[in-house]
């Protein structure tokens, strides 16, 4: 697959997701609230010390070539 | 140093695209870190305090801090060590309607010979019963470029586009993607890294002269974490990351970690990070001659090499139970350390062997981080 063919779907994904957000559409959740005590656990958060995370990310990209995607996409689980 | 600002800049932008649905909680932390290797110190405090208020914003600020102190392989072999400070500043406003996110960030960046200010701007949205979190975020970064003792400046103009999705897939999984592309455009090469060419006339063989690099990049770069609550109270995450640019620099990050908790309020974390990255396609350790192409680097972060990263941390909970309007906190301690593998950038400090016969670098460095939070 070339860049400019990643880059197409990429954005489609981009675009895809954002209608989809944007409609408000919403579905049964299959792990309902109170199912999530688990993934409400402090120890279950991609980025629980954003002050380190962020601290980390630089080190890296000062010395490696690739940069981005590493900012944590997460939490977001309804559960807090 | 330059590149550190930028990443830097860009990652705290990137970093206030996340959670929709519940603002982010109070808290106030603060970091000491120290990166010690290759011949670098760098030393600092970051500060980071953030606040709700009027029950849908939260507001954050940052204050960050790198003193340098640098002898590294570049500076050793052409030019004098040196020290500088850096100093960051940013602010950031998050705004809550219903399952929607909206924030605004502004960081700020300055030390002797670089400016750098970045606006950012993102919104997320939790849908499908809040099992999905979707993000979306822009920032642009406006650079100058100085060079100490002179009046040379440019300026780079810079544009960070991403999308964030993170899914509990299980009661006891959770999965994040992110696709990040980041353009360059204007003055993008270190002003005073030089590259190295043969040169008979000269005792050693070389010569070196002025690094000239394209005055565009872009990047792309995907990556899949996973985070899982095991049958006991304790957790593992992985994660993959595939990057590639217009510089033909193509680079694979791998990283599994474990945290575990325990009763008497400690909670220990492990992880490994393997990363390895091909050069760009003008990058090269020693040119043929003055000149040679267009555009030619010899920044070894340009290079091909291997990078890889124990890290063992510990925290540990303080004011159990609260004390005044503080409702818990933590001290943490993180050390990682690092070792570089390069493939095609050479020591230079070893002469008197023909050029391009030189040992191939390596160094291992150790990066500290104590901090404390406060949740209020």
């Amino acid at each position: 697959m070339s860049r400019a063919e990643a880059l197409s779907i990429a954005r489609g994904v981009a675009l895809a997701a954002f209608v989809v957000a944007a409609s408000g559409c919403s579905v049964e959740p299959w792990v309902k609230p109170y199912e999530r005590d688990h993934l409400a656990d402090p120890i279950m958060s991609f980025d629980p010390n954003p002050v380190s995370s962020s601290y980390t990310g630089h080190v890296y990209e000062a010395r490696e070539g690739a940069r981005g995607a590493t900012g944590a996409a997460g939490g977001g689980c309804g559960c807090n | 140093m330059k590149r550190i600002v930028v990443m830097a800049l860009l990652s705290l932008a990137a970093m206030r695209t996340g959670m929709a649905g519940v603002l982010p909680e109070d808290r106030a932390d603060v970091l000491l870190h120290s990166y010690d290797g290759g011949g670098v110190t760098i030393q600092g405090p970051s500060v980071l305090v953030r606040k709700q208020f009027a029950q849908k914003f939260s507001v954050s600020g940052n204050h960050y801090v790198d003193k340098v102190s640098s002898a590294s392989i570049d500076v050793v072999t052409t030019a004098s060590p040196y020290e500088e400070e850096r100093k960051q500043n940013s602010i950031g406003l998050d705004y809550l309607h219903d399952r929607w996110m909206m924030n605004v960030g502004f960081t700020t960046s300055e030390e002797n010979d670089y400016k750098a200010d970045t606006f950012s701007f993102g919104v997320s949205q939790d849908i499908f019963g809040d099992l999905t979190t979707v993000s979306l975020g822009y920032s642009l970064g406006n650079d100058v470029v100085g060079r100490r003792g002179t009046n040379f400046s440019e300026d780079t103009q810079r544009q960070q586009y991403r999308l964030g999705v993170s899914q509990i897939l299980t009661k006891d999984l959770l999965l994040g993607l992110s696709l990040e592309t980041i353009t360059d455009e204007g003055f993008l090469n270190n002003p005073y890294r030089q590259v190295r060419y043969l040169d008979p006339t000269t005792p050693q063989g070389y010569s070196y002269e002025a690094e000239t690099y394209p005055r565009t990049r872009t990047s792309d770069a995907g990556s899949i974490r996973l985070r899982y609550y095991l049958p006991y109270r304790a957790a593992v995450h992985a994660e993959y990351r595939k990057y590639g640019d217009t510089w033909a620099v193509d680079a694979d990050t791998f990283e599994i970690g474990y945290t575990h908790p325990i009763e008497a309020g400690w909670t220990f974390e492990g992880k490994i990070r393997s990363y390895s990255q091909s050069k760009a396609d003008f990058y090269n350790d020693l040119f043929p001659r003055s000149e040679f192409q267009n555009f030619m680097a010899r920044d070894k972060e340009l290079s091909t090499f291997t990078s890889q990263t124990l890290r063992v941390g510990a925290s540990y909970d303080i004011v159990r139970g609260g004390w005044k309007f503080v409702e818990r906190g933590t001290v943490n301690v993180i050390l990682d350390h690092m070792l570089f593998d390069y493939e095609d950038f050479r020591d230079l400090r070893v002469t008197g062997v023909t050029p391009g016969s030189e040992p191939l670098y390596s160094f291992d460095a150790n990066v500290l981080q104590v901090f404390v939070s406060f949740w209020f």
